[in-house]
């Protein structure tokens, strides 16, 4: 790199001169990057903790913790809890975004290596069924939600037609209506559209695993399922687990899919849903607010465990 | 197990997984060449032919000026975060100094960001800039995803690139804008092709800002309007006109997405898998 000319003594003049111009060339940048995330993040942590109201910020009072929680004395010894930490509706969101983001997750790291195996296989066509995989990639998050919404219709469904069809059910089912199946028709919609992304970022892991591995393998007449886990999975293993990462960063704060399928399910409301029905249409301004502080906090804490429990590792200088 | 069978059961396993993966939008196709009862038959080829969704997407409502609004808002995006990044991406791969790989890090890790986190404060500094309601609120907010990474693929690519021209340009005494311009861009222009293609996507495709940030029907973008088409009534959903509005916004897509299969596939694993 261009440590070569940095180290030469004369060139220190340009070193500090190359210095300079990066900080000037990172600056416009960096200062997009402060206005549309550093600074949105840190008022809406102070949001949190006044009653700001929708069109009322300005007036926005300091409250404490009492949109998270707050003990309400009725006076004769009894009193109650409110706040987000003691609001059911909060903790079943929580429960539903854990939920679905470890369901999703685990069937497309799944279906996403065995698309990737197919794709790694030199056979003819290869190219078509690899363009066909990434359509669902490309196809708008609200266009397959809707999509789906009218292959799930109740009574016009397609689903339900081939399913009763092959006598898998008796009777149609409402999936998105039936708070039951509500969950089970958003995790559907939500691994047919984002398996193609795990399996291309398998696949290029694959790609690295050399040829002759498997040539070795086969010689020594291992079957093909040992070689699988024995030597394929341990070296895909890297690739396979910063691609989870990436997935369920992108699970755990699922908005749009749900907003458009099943509005107005409980079982299925995200942390992300919650809050932004609370900030934007509650009028409950300082209270989501604080349902996204915790929502970033919570997301924060899996993402840290999670490098910690692989063993992530992104600070090497590459 | 003879090796005709297992090539059979290879090829049932393609079928499969292709049926699965265009079958939805096939079905959403067919759809929208239906009208009247015909929608509430349910065919799984296509029988008629008619145009009348299409037609009534296109003339009635807002759907039109919504699709010229994403062309706006994701073209402006793309040019303006592949403008900033190509400049920070000189700095981050080609200039060593201080506290680069934290900076990166931190890059990076806006872009993993739950934008629910920044809505409010987003808000905020939205109507303090008194450009609510209009398309500058997106342009602006979407930076928060595109540009960190277009940052991240740019400096990558960049880092691949020989280090020889560089020191040939610096020794002729180039300026290091000169630097970029001159000598890097030109050879940057299947990164740029690549990283843009998935600015553009993206931009086309967000719906929470979207909806959050656009209260009025004409300055909507196509994701939003295609969510919020609704019927007289619940039991009125016009499934006809949305499958329609649906196809016309995912074929340009879809159409890119062929044109430029290889080029999306290196550009969504070139940041992923290196790390």
């Amino acid at each position: 790199m261009v440590s070569g000319l940095s180290s030469m003594p004369t060139q220190s003049r340009l070193s500090n001169q190359r210095t300079r111009s990066a900080w000037l060339f990172l600056t416009p940048m960096l200062l997009i990057l402060a206005a549309v995330a550093a600074w949105p993040l840190f008022r809406t942590i102070y949001f949190s903790f006044t009653d700001a109201r929708l069109d009322g910020m300005d007036e926005a009072q300091w409250v404490g913790i009492l949109n998270y929680l707050e003990y309400v004395d009725y006076g004769d010894g009894d009193g109650e809890y409110f706040g987000l930490l003691a609001d059911e509706q909060w903790w079943m969101s929580v429960w539903n975004t854990l939920k679905f983001s470890f369901v999703s997750v685990f069937f497309e790291t799944i279906f996403g290596v065995i698309v990737a195996l197919v794709l790694n296989v030199n056979f003819k066509g290869r190219g078509l069924v690899r363009a066909a995989v990434l359509i669902p990639w490309a196809i708008p998050t609200i266009v397959s939600a809707k999509m789906w919404a009218w292959m799930l219709h109740d009574q016009f469904g397609i689903l339900n037609d081939i399913l009763l069809n092959l006598h898998l059910i008796a009777e149609p089912v409402a999936w998105t209506a039936t708070p039951d199946t509500a969950m089970v028709a958003v995790l559907i919609v939500d691994i047919w559209k984002t398996t193609p992304f795990m399996a291309l970022l398998i696949l290029a892991g694959l790609q690295m695993v050399p040829g002759d591995v498997y040539e070795a393998a086969r010689i020594d007449g291992v079957h093909p399922v040992k070689v699988f886990f024995k030597v394929t999975l341990p070296l895909i293993k890297p690739a396979v687990l910063v691609a989870v990462i990436f997935r369920a960063l992108d699970a755990l704060r699922v908005f749009d899919l749900i907003y458009v399928l099943t509005p107005n399910s409980e079982k299925t409301r995200t942390m992300s849903v919650f809050a932004q029905e609370n900030l934007f249409q509650f009028d409950k301004f300082a209270y989501g607010s604080a349902a996204s502080t915790l929502l970033f906090l919570i997301i924060a804490i899996i993402t840290i465990a999670y490098m910690k429990i692989v063993g992530l590792n992104f600070d090497e200088e590459r | 197990m003879p090796k005709f069978v297992r090539e059979v059961s290879f090829y049932v396993l393609v079928t499969v997984i292709v049926v699965i993966s265009i079958f939805p939008f096939y079905y959403a196709i067919l759809t929208s060449f239906k009208s009247g009862t015909a929608l509430f038959t349910i065919d799984y080829f296509p029988k008629e032919f008619s145009l009348q969704n299409y037609a009534h997407v296109l003339t009635e409502g807002s759907f039109v000026r919504n699709i010229l609004n994403s062309v706006f808002v994701a073209t402006s995006v793309v040019v303006l975060s592949l403008l900033l990044a190509l400049t920070a991406a000189y700095a981050l791969a080609r200039i060593r100094f201080k506290g680069r790989t934290l900076l990166l890090l931190t890059i990076l890790s806006v872009s993993m960001f739950p934008q629910i986190a920044v809505l409010a404060g987003l808000f905020e500094i939205i109507r303090w800039m008194g450009i609510y309601n209009t398309p500058w609120a997106l342009i602006f907010s979407y930076m928060i995803f595109t540009l960190p990474f277009t940052v991240w693929l740019l400096t990558t690519f960049m880092r691949a690139l020989p280090l020889e021209i560089e020191e040939a340009a610096i020794v002729d005494g180039a300026t290091p804008l000169d630097i970029i311009f001159k000598v890097f861009l030109p050879l940057m222009w299947p990164a740029m092709v690549t990283t843009g293609l998935l600015a553009f996507i993206a931009a086309w495709n967000e719906f929470l800002l979207a909806l959050t940030f656009i209260s009025n029907d004409t300055q909507r973008t196509v994701p939003v309007a295609i969510a919020l088409i609704s019927g007289a009534s619940e039991f009125e959903v016009p499934w006809g006109s949305i499958m329609a509005a649906s196809v016309i916004v995912t074929v340009p897509l879809i159409i890119l997405v062929l044109i430029f299969q290889r080029k999306i596939v290196s550009g969504l694993t070139a940041g992923a898998v290196k790390g």
